[in-house]
């Protein structure tokens, strides 16, 4: 529980921190945006949210593609293999859990991946996740 | 009922001689329960093998508890939160 009231103080701090940067003329948002291409292939169901807390290509294949998809991988690779460390659980264990949660956190028209490994487009209800998801 | 006159008390009727005309009401009734008991099992003699109505789901990592997702879960989603640039 300390932990989570530990966080919450300090977004809280973050977020007073970007209110005062963005008051002071410097308008740097407090986390960064999806890049326009990656934001494009996701909005066009070119890629899509996999169960297993990564990105994949949901059509056919291209270099750009590729390199966006592996590009954003291994961004993801790197700060679930910090947060397993920090909270002691396999690089595995935490990944599948943001995959839920990224799952959960896809918008209509978005592609994720289903239980049984098809490529599901986003509806305005629940997606289908895997049985062990919160 | 008959069963429980003991042989020496029948008097015109013939004296049980087989051993399950001479066993007691208790195991003659829990002979006829397990009989009945079995009736279900004799009718549903042929193994019938459906398809499973659900769709036959990929488990991705069994190995992975279902209660370490569950303590994960606020983490990963604030990460998420915090990360926006590449969720």
């Amino acid at each position: 529980m300390g932990d989570v009231m530990t966080k919450r103080i300090f977004r809280a701090v973050l977020t007073g921190a970007a209110l005062a940067t963005a008051l002071g003329g410097l308008a740097t948002p407090a986390f960064a945006q999806r890049d326009p291409a990656y934001a494009a292939a996701r909005s066009s169901g070119q890629v899509g949210e996999k169960m297993d807390g990564y990105l994949g290509i949901v059509g056919a294949s291209t270099p750009d593609l590729q390199r966006l998809v592996n590009d954003i991988n291994i961004k993801r690779r790197a700060v679930y293999a910090e947060r397993a460390k920090a909270t002691n659980a396999t690089l595995e264990e935490y990944a599948l859990t943001a995959g839920c949660q990224a799952i959960l956190a896809t918008t209509a028209g978005e592609k994720y991946q289903a239980p049984d490994g098809s490529w599901q487009t986003r509806g305005a209800g629940a997606p289908l996740r895997d049985s062990r998801c919160p | 009922m008959s069963a429980m006159i003991h042989p020496e008390l029948t008097d015109r009727a013939r004296a049980a001689r087989s051993l399950a005309m001479q066993g007691s009401s208790r195991t003659r009734g829990a002979k006829r329960m397990m009989a009945a008991m079995l009736v279900p099992f004799a009718l549903a003699g042929c193994i019938t093998v459906n398809a499973p109505e659900e769709p036959i789901v990929i488990e991705l990592n069994v190995n992975i508890r279902q209660e370490v997702i569950y303590r994960l879960a606020q983490d990963a989603g604030n990460t998420i939160e915090e990360n926006a640039d590449i969720f």
